[in-house]
């Protein structure tokens, strides 16, 4: 460990006159910006200055990389993305893959966030019972969390194939077996699973923090007060627990909306394109086609950037609104 | 309005005993209060008898009906928390009628019942406020409001005024017996305040390592204390313990004894210590308080025992004096080597 | 205590009601829901290319035993056959034509018989095949991904740990003017997810001449609003006049930084490590976009691509994911309470 102290005394050596002499430069109240700047480099360069770029590539057409070798083409994009004869059939959209993308995320986005908080709120529920090994059991459920999107879709991958361990059970109970990731209908529900599978853990583990906060006497008062446990958990339970389960929804929400890794990796977007989402449409329409069309998919990624927008407005509202109701505890 | 019998009452959690056989009865329209040190179970027994923690073994009976198996909320008892325990997210009203709800009552009589406390309360004008939006007192009678609303058998009281500051606590005192007067409920009360005890009882218990030491009225543990313990626990300032050997030879034997046979410890309480030119015993006077109507005399009788002793009005005395105590045998309390009256 | 006395303490009543009796079996569902697929992924990146294809699959790796038979170079598959006269006998199997297969006895390995092919059956045995994760590093640059993968962690996370403390500590021990729009600019960064300027991100990375490498990937990511905020708020905790006291000794700012603020704040710096760790190990999207060149990928870019292929090579992938899915179980087994902890009192703020 020796060489590190040294490795690390190096460095410290490295910077300290640089330090020293902003130090002398700018006085010691204004320091502080040269602590902030490397941050401040890389958010500008990596963050903000694609936001102002994206509204270049959105409003261009043509397949240059080049923001300046484009030719400016205005609402052109958006006009394309929204080009459709009847709105009421995808099919005859110019874009169709837009629209079923948009429409598969927002069914997807409904569906998953409200099973899985559910499901996160009932183990949140049980887990804040007098359990043994409590930590063991927060444990099992948080551990799919921390593994990669891909290491998850290519477990469920392999258990799913046509000579998975799920086909060989129906088998083996004289069924036939199913196409779980060639079938659309079953491809979608298989999205929402394994997200649902991969990402509880992690709200159960705020909801329980939410839960814990609760006073114990709050329930004792319940019970002396003849509620039934149906009532508690109603009248009692549910509206402290209301703020947690707000933020819980909303960050759910907005991950769900922006989907990508693990669905890319177990089902490509497929079968055709009934399990491809936004995120996924705008990095094929990108990086994947033959042709990319970077003007398309900044247009496509304004439209994903409104619709976030909106979800986290919808989020502050209802926050201030329960905040207003409850007024700390 | 019920009554309330505790048999040989066993509560141990793991390996720990915290109560070891209570036995206690308490008659319809008592107020009985719990007092002793902290640890000595009182609020474990309170919990018992709520129904919030089960017995390890022996027998409740409210109005004479076995209640061990029968949960909390059906005993028809009502509790007042240390913390008041009140909902934050509802209003005062809510917090009242909830109990009310969940059994079931219709909304119109759940309505006059929950006006009716409230008047009592005074608690009229906030019944739409949340809990956070009160004071400490405020949130006191929500807390007993929620509590009468549902007309229990027994109320009990867990604490209830160890948050509140010296003058509420005294106002707060006063309002609760006259609850209880008007009520003419069953209440059991615990606090380990034992001028609360003194003031508010019918009877008190007093506990000591989830023992019982002495059961009985306010002025029979203050007259006859039947252990070191409750002399000492009851009564402030705290009683004088003198070793019997202090005193001379004549008062302790033959027909003029001051003191039974066999007494180890004397006991005499500073309000009753009197000035005595020929008393038997001597004290020094280390330091004199002068609160203007009485006077706190603070000492030393034999070699090291302290003690205290309190005289009406003003004196002379002062630092460094010695003066000497008589003892009237009215006023003694004799204790044997175990500590218990003679 | 007797053990029934403490497997029956729930609930604070003493006994066991149906309601704990329902919450430990939801508790086991969800520990086989969750556990199951991974132990049914580790036991399968065992198994040899052929119990692979195999259906229905076995839990355990088991695979056809061979035995080496004399005149024969390579060791013959084994099988429970049944013979013209009835008796069942360990043969092996020299070819199959069709139905028809022909069997030696390995004892005896002149005598030929020919057996239809439904009187045998093969003969098992428990077999580990640790070649599928040997050959990885062999026949696959297993080893540069793996390299890559660790590279990019690690530098990405003493990065980080660098930038985001230095600037948490101006953003909580400084006042100087701006500083809140600052602070107000880190925070609505957190609004804008990779996801809505993955082209003109690309475009930036490809104009500082650093696609395809292994610093395009690293770079973008290491400045990070939570982190900033987690160690903000822990910093705010340090006493201002242990600062104050150490420039009374005329020590210059970045030594208050580096010698001060820095060891003090560990536990922060540990909790945003191991996030950081996380994070960029699992990384996907970035590097997807920004590394096209097979020696540049990361172990997920690897697996990703491997599958791609017709037929998968699954008793190789899986043994990736396997090796994967390592480092963060250890810090998953060793650091869990840092994590949790860490999570919860984020997700309460």
């Amino acid at each position: 460990m020796h060489w590190l102290t040294r490795l690390l005394g190096i460095f410290f050596n490295l910077f300290e006159p640089l330090f020293r002499l902003g130090q002398r430069v700018l006085g010691v109240s204004r320091i502080g910006w040269l602590f902030v700047a490397p941050n401040l480099m890389v958010f500008g360069l990596f963050t903000f200055l694609p936001i102002l770029i994206n509204f270049v590539y959105a409003a261009t057409g043509g397949v240059k990389l080049m923001p300046f070798e484009r030719p400016f083409t205005g609402v052109e994009n958006f006009g394309i993305l929204f080009e459709c004869r009847n709105y009421f059939d995808i099919q005859t959209c110019r874009k169709d893959v837009f629209w079923r993308a948009i429409f598969n995320t927002a069914k997807f986005s409904v569906i998953q966030v409200v099973l899985m908080v559910g499901f996160s709120l009932v183990t949140a529920l049980v887990l804040n019972r007098k359990i043994i090994g409590r930590g063991f059991w927060r444990g099992v459920f948080f551990y799919p969390v921390l593994l990669s999107p891909v290491v998850v879709a290519l477990i469920w991958k392999w258990l799913l194939q046509s000579q998975g361990v799920f086909n060989a059970a129906l088998v083996a109970t004289g069924n036939e077996p199913i196409g779980w990731l060639t079938d659309a209908g079953w491809a979608f529900f298989w999205t929402v699973f394994v997200s649902i599978w991969a990402h509880m853990g992690f709200y159960t583990l705020i909801l329980l923090a939410g839960l814990q906060a609760i006073p114990k006497d709050m329930y004792e008062a319940a019970e002396m007060d003849a509620a039934s446990p149906w009532r508690t958990l109603r009248r009692i339970t549910l509206p402290l627990l209301m703020p947690n389960l707000i933020v819980v929804l909303v960050l759910a929400m907005i991950r769900a909306v922006q989907i990508f890794d693990e669905v890319f990796v177990l089902t490509g977007g497929g079968p055709g394109s009934a399990t491809t989402f936004i995120v996924q449409f705008i990095y094929q329409t990108g990086f994947a086609e033959q042709i990319h069309l970077y003007g398309l998919a900044a247009a496509a990624s304004l439209v994903l950037a409104l619709g976030l927008m909106l979800l986290t407005f919808v989020q502050l509202r209802l926050t201030k609104a329960s905040e207003a109701g409850q007024r700390a505890r | 309005m019920a009554t309330l019998d505790l048999q040989r009452i066993v509560k141990s959690f793991d390996a720990t005993t915290i109560l070891h056989g209570i036995d206690l009865a308490v008659k319809d329209g008592e107020f009985v209060v719990f007092v002793g040190p902290s640890g000595c179970g009182k609020s474990t027994l309170l919990r018992v008898i709520a129904g919030l923690e089960a017995p390890t073994s022996g027998d409740i009976r409210i109005d004479g009906q076995n209640v061990n198996d029968i949960s909390a909320a059906h005993r028809g008892c009502s509790m007042v928390f240390q913390s008041y325990a009140l909902y934050p997210h509802m209003s005062v009203y809510d917090n009242m009628a909830f109990g009310l709800e969940n059994i079931g009552v219709p909304k119109a009589q759940i309505e006059s019942k929950v006006s009716a406390a409230a008047t009592l309360l005074r608690l009229g004008e906030l019944l739409q406020r949340k809990p956070t939006q009160l004071s400490g007192g405020q949130r006191q009678r929500v807390a007993i409001g929620r509590s009468i609303v549902r007309e229990p058998k027994l109320f009990l009281f867990d604490e209830p005024l160890s948050n509140l500051d010296a003058e509420l606590r005294v106002s707060m005192r006063a309002e609760i017996r006259e609850l209880h007067a008007r009520l003419k409920a069953t209440m059991v009360y615990v606090t380990h305040d034992q001028v609360e005890a003194m003031t508010m009882a019918d009877k008190i218990v007093v506990l000591r390592a989830g023992k019982v030491e002495q059961v009985g009225a306010p002025l029979e543990l203050y007259n006859r204390p039947l252990n070191t313990f409750v002399a000492g626990f009851i009564g402030s300032p705290r009683m004088n313990f003198l070793p019997v050997a202090l005193l001379p030879d004549e008062a302790r034997q033959g027909g003029h004894a001051l003191v039974p046979q066999g007494t180890h410890t004397i006991g005499l309480r500073p309000e009753h210590a009197q000035i005595a030119n020929d008393g038997p015993i001597a004290m020094q006077v280390s330091s004199v308080e002068q609160l203007g109507s009485t006077s706190l005399l603070h000492g030393k009788v034999g070699a090291d025992t302290p003690f205290e002793m309190v005289l009406n009005g003003q004196t002379s005395t002062r630092g460094g004096d010695t003066v000497r105590l008589g003892l009237s045998t009215a006023h003694l309390h004799c204790f044997d080597s175990q500590g218990l009256r003679l | 205590m007797s053990v029934t006395t403490f497997l029956t303490r729930t609930h604070g009543r003493g006994r066991l009601d149906w309601t704990d009796w329902l919450s430990y079996a939801y508790l086991l569902v969800g520990l086989f829901t969750m556990f199951a697929p991974i132990l049914w992924l580790v036991m399968s990146s065992f198994k040899t290319e052929s119990a692979i294809g195999q259906f229905p699959p076995t839990f355990l790796p088991y695979s056809q035993k061979s035995v080496t038979v004399q005149g024969h170079e390579k060791p013959l598959p084994l099988f429970l056959t049944k013979t013209e006269s009835g008796e069942l006998r360990e043969m092996a199997q020299v070819r199959r034509i069709g139905i028809m297969a022909t069997m030696v006895d390995p004892a005896k390995p002149e005598t030929e018989i020919r057996v239809n092919i439904n009187d045998r059956k093969p003969i098992n045995e428990l077999q580990f095949a640790g070649n599928n994760y040997t050959d990885l590093f062999g026949k696959f640059s297993f080893g540069k991904y793996l390299w890559n993968s660790v590279f990019i962690t690690v530098v990405a996370t003493l990065l980080t740990l660098l930038i985001n403390s230095m600037a948490a500590f101006a953003l909580s021990k400084y006042q100087f003017r701006g500083q809140k729009a600052v602070f107000m600019l880190i925070i609505a960064t957190l609004m804008i997810p990779p996801t809505i300027i993955l082209v003109p991100v690309f475009l930036v990375i490809n104009s500082v001449g650093l696609l395809n490498s292994l610093w395009g990937v690293i770079l973008p990511a290491i400045a990070t609003p939570t982190g900033v905020f987690l160690l903000r708020q822990y910093m705010l905790t340090i006493p201002d006049e242990l600062l104050e006291a150490a420039r009374m000794d005329h020590a210059s700012e970045w030594r208050i930084y580096w010698k001060i603020i820095l060891p003090l704040s560990a536990p922060a710096l540990a909790v945003l490590a191991i996030f950081s760790v996380m994070w960029r190990w699992n990384d996907f999207l970035l590097p997807l976009i920004v590394l096209s060149k097979p020696e540049f990928f990361t172990l997920q870019l690897a697996l990703n691509s491997f599958q791609g292929e017709l037929n998968t090579q699954w008793h190789y992938l899986l043994a990736m994911t396997v090796i994967t899915l390592i480092p963060i179980t250890l810090v998953f087994a060793f650091l869990q309470k840092y994590i949790t902890t860490g999570i919860a009192s984020a997700g309460v703020k």
